[in-house]
């Protein structure tokens, strides 16, 4: 082939000249240390929108299954708007329009607005995994908890919660590793990482090829992971006999 | 596994450059032009397959040069669409014959392909809101500056900023559209882009008014039509075809109906005369490199 050319990474970003360290010294960067960069960019927004969705996404799908009215219909309005927009265009509202509509919202940098915007979007595909893995389990676990006189919070603490977060693992790996991949989208606001790194550095260089062969792997590598974390963590809370368990 | 994705990857690039262009026009009586959904009016679309643009016109009377010079009694032409990120591979696989779209000649391309000779120079200038009393690079400082993520204009700006000791906030948009939304809606001071970008951006505006290009130009880039490597013949013909209208003052006309004149779909004037990096290249043809404006 004598087509590849793996040494564009070693390029400094300025004068293009390859850095026989392929990392830059005293204030120079080279393609290598700016992938790094938004790699750590990429992980940063999808670990930090991963926490968000967690949380409001339990909160709205526990929500959807209590039985005062009101609640449920907050859990289940908020999954139904961040579930049916898309997600380049919820990007968009967070970052142009609500700000145009709220303007103090401007100072905001869009590194919170994409990781919450990134954040509500999972929170919605969350809340209803975990709705369907609280209504899967037999009704009488509900009642049986209640009768023995815990309040419907230690029910769902003590009681649904434990076997229904045991459920939904499987579903809640594909969220986290989507949610690595959807960070993807947090280019469009200015934010420097890996795919607009791709993006521009294939400009500068002329070496798509080599660039993003490179951003590929490196999303391989951090979804894989988190799918082995989950893994682990599927295996270290399985209880024999019960969904899931051996 | 690793292999067989080797492989693939291996396959997808080794299929046939062929380096006898005019041989293949020829033999099938059709060539494939690249050409850009919205390079401005150097290359646009207007939809339902239907391509225009200066430098789509400029193709389109080198091909018929073309063939006047095979001989042939027809010629199809198919309009291939590509982008920043596929039009090189594009060129080198053979797919794409002739790329009229808005590609920057620079040594690095020029170990993958070849360029014919310049026929717009690009320069690239700062756009900002009419009140806000910015007239130069030296005034960014401390500002928030946007541009275009997969542009050149991003390298400029970082190696103007090196330069000058000036320091920026850069916001990038995913497109031109995005960046110059940025511009008007306050996310940012200033937008940096090739002229004819912003011109056509400003130009689309609500309010042209309320926007100016401002300052000294940033860099120069040589604008050129693309074609495989080392396929000296096409490269003549090409070549010879544009000098003729370069020297004819042809070229001017062209220029003059993309840029000056009310063009489709809107109707409306994009508004820039050829600068005079441009003008130069039209006196005196050549297919030098960006670098070589550089060094200047």
């Amino acid at each position: 082939m004598g087509n590849w050319d793996w040494q564009v990474f070693c390029k400094d970003t300025i004068d293009g000249e390859v850095r026989p360290s392929c990392f830059g010294e005293g204030g120079d960067i080279t393609y290598l240390d700016w992938m790094l960069s938004a790699w750590g960019w990429t992980l940063s927004v999808a670990l930090l929108a991963l926490v968000v969705a967690l949380a409001v996404g339990s909160l709205m799908g526990i929500l959807r299954t209590v039985p005062d009215k009101r609640l449920a219909f907050l859990g289940n309005a908020w999954t139904e708007l961040f579930r049916n927009i898309p997600l380049l265009v919820q990007i968009f509202l967070w970052y142009h329009v609500i700000p145009g509509l709220i303007p103090p919202l401007k100072q905001v940098p869009s590194f919170a607005l994409v990781v919450l915007g990134l954040g509500f979007f999972t929170s919605a595909r969350i809340a209803e995994q975990v709705k369907a893995g609280i209504q899967a389990l037999p009704k009488g676990q509900r009642y049986a908890g209640l009768a023995v006189g815990l309040t419907l919070p230690q029910t769902y603490r003590y009681v649904l919660l434990p076997m229904a977060f045991r459920i939904v693992i499987p579903p809640l790996t594909s969220e986290s590793m989507n949610i690595i991949k959807n960070s993807s989208v947090a280019f469009a606001v200015s934010i420097a990482e890996l795919t607009m790194f791709a993006m521009q550095a294939q400009e500068e260089t002329s070496r798509g090829i080599e660039v993003y062969l490179a951003v590929s792997a490196l999303y391989f590598v951090s979804a894989f992971t988190i799918n082995r974390i989950m893994l682990v963590v599927e295996d270290r809370v399985r209880v024999p006999g019960m969904v899931g368990g051996k | 596994m690793k292999h067989t994705l080797l492989t693939l990857a291996l396959a997808g690039l080794a299929f046939g450059a062929q380096a006898d262009t005019l041989k293949k026009i020829k033999d099938s009586g059709s060539v494939t032009m690249g050409v850009r959904e919205s390079s401005g009016a150097l290359s646009y679309t207007l939809g339902d397959g239907k391509f225009v643009g200066y430098h789509v016109e400029l193709c389109e009377r080198v091909l018929k040069d073309v063939q006047k010079q095979l001989g042939l009694g027809a010629l199809t032409t198919k309009y291939q669409p590509v982008t920043s990120q596929n039009r090189i591979p594009l060129v080198q696989n053979g797919t794409v014959d002739i790329e009229c779209g808005s590609t920057t000649n620079n040594a690095t391309r020029q170990k993958d392909v070849s360029f014919a000779v310049t026929t717009f120079v690009e320069e690239v200038r700062i756009a900002v809101k009419s009140n806000s009393g910015i007239t130069g690079i030296g005034q960014l400082n401390g500002k928030k500056v946007a541009t275009t993520t997969g542009t050149t204009s991003v390298q400029t700006l970082r190696k103007n900023e090196r330069a000058t000791g000036v320091n920026f906030e850069e916001v990038y948009g995913k497109d031109h559209a995005d960046s110059f939304l940025l511009l008007e809606s306050g996310r940012a001071d200033a937008f940096v882009m090739d002229g004819a970008i912003l011109a056509g951006n400003i130009a689309k505006a609500k309010n042209p008014a309320d926007f100016k290009i401002v300052g000294e130009v940033l860099s120069v880039e040589p604008i050129a039509i693309m074609m495989r490597k080392d396929d000296p013949a096409f490269k003549k013909a090409v070549d010879d075809s544009l000098m003729a209208m370069m020297k004819s003052g042809e070229i001017a006309k062209i220029w003059d109906k993309w840029f000056l004149q009310p063009i489709p779909p809107a109707n409306t004037k994009v508004g820039m005369p050829a600068n005079d990096n441009t003008k130069a290249a039209w006196a005196a043809p050549n297919d030098k490199p960006m670098e070589a404006y550089a060094a200047k």
